[in-house]
């Protein structure tokens, strides 16, 4: 009997078509972010008020995880922008290889954000990397403030947690500052933006986070080799 | 959830180790899971055994390190693992800390019977015709 070291991670073959996906992104300066939560904590509704507020010109795509329909997709392409729904068909999150098929026509060049809207669940999607710059985490305020201690995972991978539904704050026994602390608890770099999509509060703080995010990754391209994302 | 998928990912992983090494058997696996990496160890094995069940890889066994997550203080530069995200530096006591390390998902280390030279082979050959 012998024991052989054996090196590398166990999602071998997504981290190699999530690295190739890096570098493709890279090359054509496609800032990319992977939107993660729980179901109905209002990814969709966020990425409607985004895509309403960038002008028509702007370089931006979606794609959008869902186990069924093609519900999402239709509601954001009313905005003009190239929308793709991925249908995963029971699988519970987004892989790397999803990502590869459905970018496949599309003309990276053309495009300077590339917003993913990962399968509603707060577990899963976390594991796999997409290729993306930048996870975010959305939490609502109809949830708990402990959820980044029940799910920390993806809580440890997102940059940015962007808190929902804060109109309904009057509403619901839910404390913010207890939420941030719990999130910076497990995540001490936790940056926080607060929105309520529907009356359209904290959107400004919400766009130009994403606009300064995307400053940072080109400006980290235009480093030397070595000194990436 | 998704430890079906991270279950196969392993056995890929052992099938392409033992095709390097032909004529080995695998008998042990070992992965270094982090506490943050959001894959349920309890579940894990319990995808593992019924992946295996009735394959060639029915004996062989995995073995899952379950790993806390590490943070380095910012202070003292003190390296330490956190327990029930308690933050504080063990060395000096503050707060002030990044989080290092905790969302591991990767082999370690495979065990196996190695393959028999030629010789042996051939008598056992030998012996199973009589």
């Amino acid at each position: 009997m012998n024991r052989v070291p054996m090196e590398g991670k166990v999602l071998n073959e997504n981290a190699r078509v999530a690295a190739e996906l890096r570098e493709r992104f890279s090359e054509r300066h496609v800032f990319v972010v992977n939107l993660i939560s729980s179901p109905g904590s209002g990814k969709t509704t966020l990425l409607e008020k985004t895509l309403e507020a960038f002008p028509r010109d702007s370089r931006v795509a979606v794609l959008t995880g869902d186990l069924q329909t093609e519900n999402d997709a239709n509601r954001l392409k009313r905005y003009g922008f190239p929308v793709k729904q991925i249908v995963t068909g029971g699988t519970c999150h987004l892989d790397a290889r999803m990502i590869e098929k459905h970018i496949a026509d599309w003309d990276l060049s053309q495009l300077d954000l590339l917003i993913v809207e990962n399968v509603g669940n707060l577990v899963c999607p976390s594991s796999y990397d997409l290729g993306e710059t930048a996870k975010i985490v959305l939490l609502s305020v109809t949830e708990g403030e402990d959820k980044p201690l029940k799910y920390p995972s993806i809580f440890f991978k997102s940059e940015l947690m962007v808190l929902t539904k804060t109109d309904l704050l009057p509403y619901v026994p839910f404390d913010s500052s207890l939420a941030i602390a719990n999130a910076r608890l497990v995540h001490p770099e936790m940056e926080v933006v607060k929105v309520a999509c529907l009356a359209g509060d904290g959107l400004r703080e919400w766009m130009s986070w994403l606009e300064q995010r995307r400053q940072i990754f080109l400006s980290r391209l235009a480093q030397p080799v070595g000194q990436g994302i | 959830m998704h430890e079906m998928g991270i279950a196969n990912s392993i056995l890929e992983g052992v099938a392409k180790e033992l095709r390097s090494r032909p004529g080995s058997r695998a008998i042990q696996v070992g992965v270094r899971i982090g506490e943050l990496a959001g894959v349920d160890p309890g579940s894990l094995s319990f995808a593992f055994e019924a992946l295996t069940i009735d394959t060639p890889f029915a004996a062989l066994k995995l073995d899952v390190e379950y790993v806390a997550p590490r943070s380095r203080c910012r202070e003292c530069n003190r390296e330490f693992e956190v327990r029930n995200y308690e933050l504080f530096c063990p060395a000096c006591g503050s707060l002030n800390s990044t989080r290092i390390s905790g969302d591991e998902l990767e082999f370690k280390y495979l065990e196996i019977d190695e393959a028999e030279d030629e010789a042996v082979k051939c008598c056992d050959l030998e012996v199973n015709k009589k």
